[in-house]
């Protein structure tokens, strides 16, 4: 489904990614793990379609067809779905008001008429209710005063309701205590299906715990330089990133 | 012939035709005020208060001063100005005349008339005796100018203990069938204790002709009056507006005013407040999204004269193209006004490179126990939270709007009318050129 092939990155001439390769079938989860500064969330804006940081080789492709020339709104028309770390407030915009932007924008752009009001609806509720969220968190203004805990909640809404590709979920438990990160980790772990892909960027292995990788890869310096399965986690977790230099 | 010795010399004019017959103490101020305009003149980028703002580009039409006739225009070629989805008493005028067909006035239980009225009749003397120019600044340039040529405008005079059961629409529109025009609408708003009031003001052009407008209102809020006041400004680019506005506020009284500056050629807002008396408190919000060449200028005063009183000023500012914006806010606490709490806020986003704003907050405290605060932000759109939006697959353009609506939503949420807000959204979703698919 995803292929990156020797993808080199930088920001202000300063390369981040240095030749990163990695392929996600459908149906897998993937991880990637990292000390700060390893280029984890680089790879994961790069994907995207951040335009922040200049691809300067290499390729990303989604079902053989390359990313690199389309915005990030094209992006997420083609399936990709990134979920932020500090995703951003809207005040005065509800969450349902968003997500009815966001769902038929994607709709316009696949040449779908809008979806009507009533299908809108029966999907957010069930939506909202397969990942137990309250629908009254729904119209409240997006993000508006949430808590770490609500703001991921909502981003796993989102993903939800815009059903895609490939979900990048870039550091999703940072700042979320146990209870949250159960949470949020069970609302992915009931979107999985076998034809989509998930890719968690994590920098701690105990987000590894509810949501299991199917491999791990170890970035470092701006390249994978070690792949495993989930024991690779456990590993890592044990003797830290030291070993791998 | 420049504008001041055309206005100099069509004043004995004008005040022959109506000596007699107007109140003498309207014609005595007007005297007062003229000669006061030919000493001053028009103001220039050399006085402080107009640095950032020049007039020449709009001085140097040949106006026609008097459009007398009456030009009658259908209702339903200008509905869609109108907050038509709500029942409101209505006071229009086209062409700085008082158009009786699409105007709805009373005189039941309060006043809401016109100023040419009130001004010959002998049962408002008192009122007017007692408030007219009493708060518009004598020394300044425009307000003189327009005290001069005192004639027609609106004239509120609400009792007490009265709640308006609808809101006012007070609109001033200008055909062009008589060329290039200048407009000076006169109006007196006396709101009575214990009353409360809703105004909603606008100046339309209709042709491509030149309009200037140069209106002043006096606006007197009494013990625990409350008074929202809602101005559109979304001109024609032919259109230019200078509008002076005088609060006065007494006791316990509440006056929001909320300026909503979408469009014209040049919009400069003087907004001053007064207080007399204590516990009053005082609203100004404003929300300015221009582009082209667009100029807004607003200057703001807040004289806290007594203690225990608050105000709080909450502008916004959105500047595109090579679109100029003026923000000059003072806040001035005097030697009495002990336990004040004075707020300012100033937030402008500057969306292209020729995008120019001049943030100028000024806050003077001669009092020793208050709490005053002022915060001004210029800046860019936040790229980050672009690219959060887009990587939901909002494209660009969509994705800007909703940011920009997020960055003013806080100065739509004071919009007690709720038609009222939702054109003031579906304005600005119509000036950032997107259809969102749901009201804001």
């Amino acid at each position: 489904m995803l292929k990156v092939n020797d993808l080199h990155a930088s920001i202000n001439g300063k390369e981040i990614l240095k030749g990163i390769n990695l392929e996600i079938k459908p149906g897998e989860v993937h991880a990637i793990m990292g000390p700060n500064g390893s280029g984890k969330s680089t790879l994961s804006s790069v994907i995207a379609g951040n335009q922040t940081f200049e691809v300067t080789q290499g390729d990303v492709l989604l079902n053989g067809e390359s990313l690199l020339n389309f915005l990030p709104e094209e992006r997420a028309h083609k399936g990709i779905f990134l979920s932020f770390q500090y995703p951003v407030e809207i005040p005065g915009v509800t969450t349902t008001n968003f997500i009815k932007t966001a769902l038929n924008e994607s709709r316009k752009a696949k040449g779908l008429p809008e979806l009507p009001a009533n299908e809108l609806l029966k999907k957010i509720r069930e939506t909202a209710e397969l990942l137990d969220i309250d629908r009254k968190f729904l119209s409240r203004s997006l993000n508006e005063g949430f808590s770490g805990g609500e703001k991921k909640r909502n981003e796993i809404f989102q993903m939800a309701m815009l059903e895609p590709k490939l979900a990048i979920l870039d550091e999703t438990d940072s700042g979320l205590d146990i209870d949250a990160l159960k949470i949020v980790a069970n609302g992915v772990n009931k979107l999985k299906t076998k034809d989509n892909a998930i890719l968690v960027i994590t920098h701690y292995q105990r987000l590894l715990d509810y949501i299991i990788p199917d491999f791990v890869h170890v970035l470092y310096n701006g390249r994978i330089v070690k792949s495993g399965t989930k024991e690779l986690a456990y590993e890592l977790e044990e003797k830290g990133y030291d070993w791998l230099k | 012939m420049e504008l001041k010795e055309k206005l100099i010399s069509s004043f004995l004019a004008f005040e022959n035709t109506e000596a007699g017959e107007v109140d003498s103490k309207i014609l005595d101020e007007r005297n007062q005020a003229f000669l006061q305009f030919e000493k001053l003149g028009f103001p220039t980028k050399k006085e402080e208060d107009w640095k950032y703002t020049s007039l020449k580009p709009i001085l140097n039409k040949d106006y026609n001063l008097f459009p007398e006739t009456e030009n009658n225009i259908e209702f339903k070629e200008v509905k869609r100005f109108f907050i038509h989805e709500i029942d409101s008493y209505k006071i229009v005028f086209v062409d700085g005349v008082y158009s009786s067909f699409l105007s709805e006035t009373t005189h039941e239980g309060c006043d809401i008339c016109l100023f040419s009225a009130a001004i010959k009749k002998p049962k408002y003397k008192m009122v007017i005796d007692h408030y007219f120019n009493t708060i518009a600044e004598k020394e300044e340039n425009l307000t003189a100018l327009n005290t001069a040529f005192t004639k027609e405008g609106v004239y509120i005079n609400i009792p007490k203990n009265t709640v308006l059961p609808k809101p006012i629409q007070v609109m001033h529109f200008s055909t062009g069938n008589n060329n290039d025009v200048l407009l000076q609408p006169r109006n007196l708003i006396v709101v009575g204790e214990n009353s409360h009031v809703q105004i909603i003001e606008r100046h339309q052009s209709l042709s491509q002709n030149a309009t200037l407008t140069n209106v002043v209102t006096e606006i007197f809020a009494l013990k625990r009056a409350i008074v929202d006041y809602y101005k559109i400004q979304n001109d024609l680019q032919t259109a230019s507006l200078i509008d002076n506005t005088y609060i006065l506020q007494k006791q316990n009284s509440i006056v929001t005013l909320n300026t909503y500056s979408f469009g014209g050629q040049l919009t400069r807002n003087n907004l001053k407040f007064y207080h007399n008396g204590t516990q009053i408190s005082s609203h100004l919000n404003g929300i300015t999204i221009i582009g082209d060449k667009q100029h807004v200028d607003h200057n703001t005063l807040v004289n806290h004269l007594t203690p225990h009183c608050e105000s709080r000023q909450n502008y916004k500012g959105i500047y595109a193209d090579k679109a100029t914006g003026v923000f000059n806010g003072k806040v001035l606490v005097h030697k009495e006004a002990q336990k004040t709490n004075a707020f300012q806020q100033n937030n402008n986003i500057l969306l292209h490179d020729g995008a120019t704003i001049n943030a100028k907050p000024q806050l003077k405290i001669y009092a020793n126990d208050v709490k005053c605060s002022h915060g001004c932000t210029i800046g860019q759109l936040d790229e980050d939270a672009l690219f959060y939006l887009r990587s939901r697959g909002i494209p660009k353009q969509e994705a800007t709007a909703l940011l920009l609506y997020a960055f003013s939503n806080d100065v739509l949420t004071c919009i007690k009318i709720p038609a009222l807000k939702n054109r003031i959204t579906k304005l600005i979703a119509l000036k950032l050129g997107v259809n969102l698919g749901f009201d804001l």
